[in-house]
């Protein structure tokens, strides 16, 4: 059954307010660090990217690149001895050094989230309705109960969930119902921008693919922006309007997914796309070691010790971020700039032998 | 040795990786409880005199002699050196705590490991018997069992550790119980029975080892419970007679004549040693339990310090 | 490929579970109280072969994987496996043949002893199998070790899994399940826990193992991509039954059962230009306990026919799902002349629905099948009568499809005659 068209009366109300095309979200250079008992973690190390009006952006990577760190710094979600600095603009006004309370009336109103795990999120002790009533009253405390009702309805009604269930309690829905739940709840606030991790790594296939489809539906009706992070490249390919592939701590390549998929430039995004298991694989690859430790990671480029185009300029020099051939962005010496790379730099680099010992 | 390694790691991680009050109440607790274990160990050497020695070259000691050169914290109306009773006090009480916590783990554990593995009509009749002694008062209970066992061992530190062992039995197997119920349900003890491991090798080697690790918490603070209840048998009169070893709670009883009289040091001493000791031990018990908790832990961080962007 | 001898031949299999305190489950349906994790399943694994169980969660790959070593009880059906059969085995039997059959786990973290070493986890398999001597335990395990590729062994042996990363955990649960020797080993969903990245390197190791000792495997996944890299055989499984065994070739090139179909169409694809929007079936997998009537599948089935065995519960799923659609006024009004959803609760094949008037009750299922003609439910429905202020509602009676021959595979779905002349349950 597919989707039916999206009700106009419910594609106006849930319309973020949101004009003009400049970005939503602006990040610049952003680095959060973690503090940990054997010193500080780089997990976002000079993260720069744009997000447009209604645009959904994929964040791919391996596990421990830093892809939920950027999506928690974005919304200033941070554990205790963590940093950020670096700039990340929501439609022009820096987040990073706002008051709290001006921070915590963005989260929600402005900024949503939806996690992996719906039901550590949710209140087993509440109703369905006592989680709407307390996130519009939170953001809205004036809007009549009446009206509150009617737009928590609407917002499960936009997610195939009946208004029969309006009071259950939250074990007493599937999965897949919660996730629809969590996305409501974040929506009903009609946020312009939504980090998503990893909605839906939890569910079954026909689950994951019935809320991919959703995402897709968001992204089609819908002004609201959505940051998508996922491992699973198949759901960028069809959920995502651009992604970025996250290595330790960096975003080395990105651009629009039919761009960066048909012709990967960063090294470590074709590794990435010929690991992954599809119906049409024929022969298994796979990218020997595993990601750097991040409180100590390697000079130049943070791939080289596993790349296997790695030059010797690799191993002392930070690649350079630029415009992708094709559009996008990318960091990485083979692609260029070949004038700054030093004499006697493009000699393929000698890398130690990776095993198991290394291996994620 | 592998678990002896284990243990030490255990015991060193609280330090290193911790921060917070829970770090410093078990530094405190340890360092008292250590002075105390080192008297104990030491007695005959620290302690000035025997802890019945009522006269020393022949001479008589004072009777409530006040604190003098002589004797630091006085004497008491049988002579005896308060000093040397205080220190000697530690010897029994440490040794009673030991002794007893032997019998509760060699009791309590193997129990609760049993009646949650196999469950079944066990487990239950384990699981009334032991909510029964629980659900008993404490103190009446240790009374009881003091009574019956004074008669058959004397007033030995045997029979009083085995009484103090009854009534802390039931909070032994109740956790190791309940850890073992939730521990057998892991998918390590589901390999474990696709090796072809038989139910006695699931519980020795895959689910002990799992499963004890709460038990220094609740051991420690029992032991500060324990030290209570002795001293409290000791002043009703029970358990170890002060002719047979030096213990606070008796000597307590004894000094209760004495505060009318002006007399403070006989309950001064005894009385500081059962409080200290006591804190000791539950600093150490919390310490130990919000440090090895990992829900209650506070990690020791070290400050994240940005570089510049320059050199990235 | 020339046929190998039978290694298991499963016929039959049933494995239930007693519900713990189910009032709801004795008060309905089929089989009071009892959860059909595995029911009636006949398969067998050959020599050598990669036979692969793939379905979504409770659909009972796990548990027939466990029946397979014995550690979930056959309620009824044999497991033979060399001659014997495992479901009449004594508990010490069951333990020696562990050296034969063994087993992988999902989630590597949880599969090992928090508290063993690699050289103690590893080891303790040949030791409970009687190895007493270290030294021979010490030289197998280095042996197995090397094999799985944790090289060098002296930097693993002495480690405890907390130190490890989740590729390495499972080449140790790979270690201890192949330190005894065994000739299948039945790895339940061996890589969805781990990275991306890691996954093809574990998924070559076990071929490689497969390879050099002449394993036979039992695949179980919900992963149709890597099942198909990895399988020979594909069994389709959904809450509790085959639905779809075949080559996997075929299972692939013909996908002839519904929700083998489904799932074809729902396996992300990392090409963006074969995206296309997708015919996905609708709803979830229901509750094990209370199955739906007739076809397990026929709820979230596009295809389903008269027969599929269409029920009271789908009535009210197809309301609930209409009232999506209504406005909230439409919904009070439509609702108050239905009234309470609890009597479409149960798995009756004739219920009355409305209590607003026969006339509001039936206008309302009018409207909703004008808006969407082609929900399969109608197909099912076999009568609409006026029964006091509603209506009664009867439905076809349905048939719960065995598995039958169709096309070299063997499928369970009433839209493929058995085209065979002889018995073919099985495969
Ligand atoms: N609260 C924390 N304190 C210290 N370090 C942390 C914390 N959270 C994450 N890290 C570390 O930061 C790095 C990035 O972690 P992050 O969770 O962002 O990765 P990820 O890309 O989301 O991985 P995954 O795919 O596994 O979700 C890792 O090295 C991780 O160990
Ligand atoms: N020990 C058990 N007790 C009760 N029900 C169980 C038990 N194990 C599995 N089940 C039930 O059996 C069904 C099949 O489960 P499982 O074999 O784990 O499926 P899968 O591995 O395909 O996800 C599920 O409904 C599950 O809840
Ligand atoms: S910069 Fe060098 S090492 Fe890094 S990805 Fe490019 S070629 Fe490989
Ligand atoms: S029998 Fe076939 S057509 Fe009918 S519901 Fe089942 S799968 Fe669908
Ligand atoms: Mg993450
Ligand atoms: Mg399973």
């Amino acid at each position: 059954m597919t989707q039916p068209e999206l009700d106009p009366v419910l594609e106006a109300e849930f319309q973020p307010d949101v004009t003009g095309d400049g970005p939503v979200i602006s990040a610049r250079d952003v680095r959060v660090w973690y503090g940990t008992t054997r010193g500080a973690i780089r997990a976002v190390d000079g993260v720069s990217f744009d997000l447009a009006p209604g645009e959904t952006l994929g964040l791919v990577g391996e596990s421990g690149c830093g892809k939920s760190t950027l999506g928690r710094g974005l919304m200033g979600l941070l554990p205790a001895g963590a940093k950020r600095d670096g700039e990340v603009r929501f439609r022009g006004e820096d987040v990073l050094t706002m008051s709290p309370r001006d921070a915590h009336r963005l989260r929600g109103s402005q900024l949503g989230m939806i996690f992996q795990e719906p039901m550590t999120r949710l209140n087993p002790l509440l109703r369905v309705s006592a989680h709407f009533e307390e996130a519009i009253r939170q953001h809205e405390p004036k809007l009549p109960k009446r009206e509150v009702t009617q737009r928590a309805l609407d917002a499960l009604r936009m997610m195939g969930i009946p208004p029969t269930r309006y009071r259950s309690y939250p074990h007493e829905f599937s999965g897949g119902m919660r996730q629809r739940l969590m996305i409501a709840l974040a929506l009903v606030l009609r946020p312009a921008f939504i980090v998503a991790d990893e909605p839906t790594t939890a569910l079954d296939v026909l689950v994951e693919a019935q809320i991919v489809q959703i995402l897709n539906d968001l992204r089609r009706d819908f002004r609201t922006s959505l940051l998508l992070i996922t491992h699973n490249v198949g759901i960028v390919a069809e959920a995502c309007d651009r992604v970025a592939v996250m290595y330790a701590g960096r975003i080395v390549e990105q651009g629009r997914v039919a761009d960066v998929f048909a012709a990967p430039q960063h090294p470590y995004t074709r590794e990435l796309l010929r690991s992954t298991i599809s119906l049409r694989t024929t022969g298994l690859n796979f990218i020997p070691g595993s990601p750097p430790d991040l409180i100590d990671p390697p000079p130049g480029c943070r791939f080289a010790p596993r790349c296997p185009q790695a030059m010797a300029v690799c191993a002392t020099t930070d690649p350079i971020t630029i415009e992708r051939p094709g559009g996008g962005q990318v960091e990485c010496w083979a692609v260029g700039p070949t004038d700054l790379i030093p004499a006697g730099g493009t000699a393929r680099l000698q890398q130690e032998e990776l095993a198991v010992a290394d291996e994620a | 040795m592998a678990a002896l390694r284990r243990v030490l790691r255990a015991l060193a991680t609280p330090f290193t990786q911790t921060a917070g009050l829970g770090r410093w109440m078990l530094v405190i607790g340890l360092v008292i409880t250590g002075i105390f274990v080192l008297l104990a160990i030491f007695a005959p050497w620290i302690a000035p005199y025997g802890f019945a020695q009522a006269s020393a070259d022949g001479v008589d000691f004072p009777k409530a002699g006040a604190p003098s050169g002589e004797h630091w914290f006085g004497t008491d109306r049988l002579l005896f050196d308060v000093m040397s009773r205080t220190i000697w006090g530690a010897r029994t009480a440490i040794e009673v705590v030991i002794l007893s916590i032997l019998i509760c783990v060699v009791i309590g554990v193997p129990l609760g490991l049993v009646s949650g593995y196999y469950g079944g009509w066990l487990d239950r009749v384990l699981l009334l018997v032991m909510d029964a002694l629980f659900a008993f008062p404490s103190f009446l209970l240790a009374i009881v069992f003091s009574f019956l066992l004074t008669d058959l061992f004397g007033g030995s530190v045997l029979a009083v550790a085995m009484s103090l062992s009854a009534i802390y039995i039931p909070q032994y197997y109740r956790v190791v119980r309940n850890t073992t119920v939730s521990a057998k349900e892991a998918t390590y003890v589901e390999a474990a029975r696709a090796i072809g491991a038989k139910d006695g090798v699931i519980m020795r080697r895959y689910l002990f080892g799992n499963v004890i690790q709460s038990v220094p918490v609740i051991g420690t603070l029992n032991a500060a419970d324990a030290i209570l209840t002795l001293a409290g048998l000791g002043f009703l009169g029970l358990g170890i007679q002060s002719t047979d070893a030096a213990e606070w709670g008796h000597d307590l009883n004894r000094a209760l004549a004495d505060a009318g009289a002006g007399v403070w040091w006989t309950g001064l001493y005894p009385g500081l040693a059962i409080v200290l000791l006591v804190t000791g031990l539950t600093l150490v018990g919390e310490g130990l339990n919000e440090t090895l908790n990992p829900t209650l832990r506070k990690r020791r961080l070290l400050p994240v310090v940005m570089t510049t962007r320059e050199d990235r | 490929m020339p046929t190998k001898p039978d290694l298991i031949d499963v016929r039959d299999l049933s494995v239930h579970f007693g519900l713990r305190g189910g009032t709801l489950g004795r008060l309905v349906g089929r089989d009071a109280g009892v959860v059909r994790a595995v029911d009636g399943i006949s398969v067998t694994l050959r020599e050598g072969e990669v036979l692969g169980l793939v379905g979504e969660s409770g659909s009972g790959k796990s548990t027939f994987g466990r029946a397979l070593l014995g550690l979930a009880p056959a309620t009824s059906g044999t497991i033979g496996f060399d001659g014997a059969d495992l479901t009449s085995m004594s508990r010490s039997e069951l333990r020696a043949l562990r050296q034969s059959i063994q087993m992988v786990f999902q989630d590597p973290s949880a599969a090992l002893n928090p508290s063993m070493t690699v050289a103690e986890a590893v080891g303790d398999a040949l030791r409970v199998h009687g190895m007493k001597s270290s030294v021979e335990r010490r030289e197998r395990v280095v042996e197995a070790l090397e094999r799985v590729g944790l090289s060098p062994v002296q930097l693993f042996l002495d480690k405890y899994p907390r130190d490890l990363s989740g590729g390495q955990k499972q080449r140790v649960v790979l270690a201890r399940a192949i330190v005894m020797g065994p000739r299948v080993l039945v790895a339940d969903e061996p890589i969805s826990m781990l990275d991306m990245s890691v996954r093809a390197k574990i998924l070559q190791l076990m071929l490689d193992l497969k390879q050099d000792l002449g394993l036979s495997y039992v695949y179980i996944t919900h992963d149709l991509a890597s099942a198909k890299f990895f399988c020979d055989r594909i069994a389709i499984m959904y809450l509790g039954r085959i639905v779809e065994i075949g080559d996997t070739e075929e299972i692939f090139a013909n996908p002839r059962h519904p929700y083998t179909k489904a799932l074809l169409r729902a396996a992300p694809d990392p090409d963006p230009a074969r995206a296309v929007a997708k015919d996905l079936p609708r709803g979830e997998v229901p509750d094990a306990a209370v199955p739906p009537l007739g076809c397990s599948f026929h709820p979230r089935c596009p295809e389903a026919v008269a027969q599929c065995g269409w029920e009271a519960r789908d009535l009210r799923t197809l309301l609930e799902t209409h009232w999506t659609r209504r406005t909230p006024e439409e919904y009070d009004a439509e609702s108050a002349a239905v009234g309470s959803l609890d009597a479409l609760a149960r798995p009756d094949t004739s219920v009355h629905v409305g209590r607003g008037g026969a006339d509001a009750v039936r206008s309302i299922l009018d409207r909703i099948r004008d808006e969407e003609p082609d929900e399969p439910l109608w197909r099912g429905v076999a009568d609409v009568t006026d029964d006091g202020a509603g209506v009664r509602v009867d439905f076809h009676p349905g048939v719960d499809p065995a598995l039958r021959r169709a096309g070299g595979v063997d499928v369970a779905c009433v839209l493929y005659p058995d085209d065979s002349p002889d018995d073919s349950a099985g495969g």
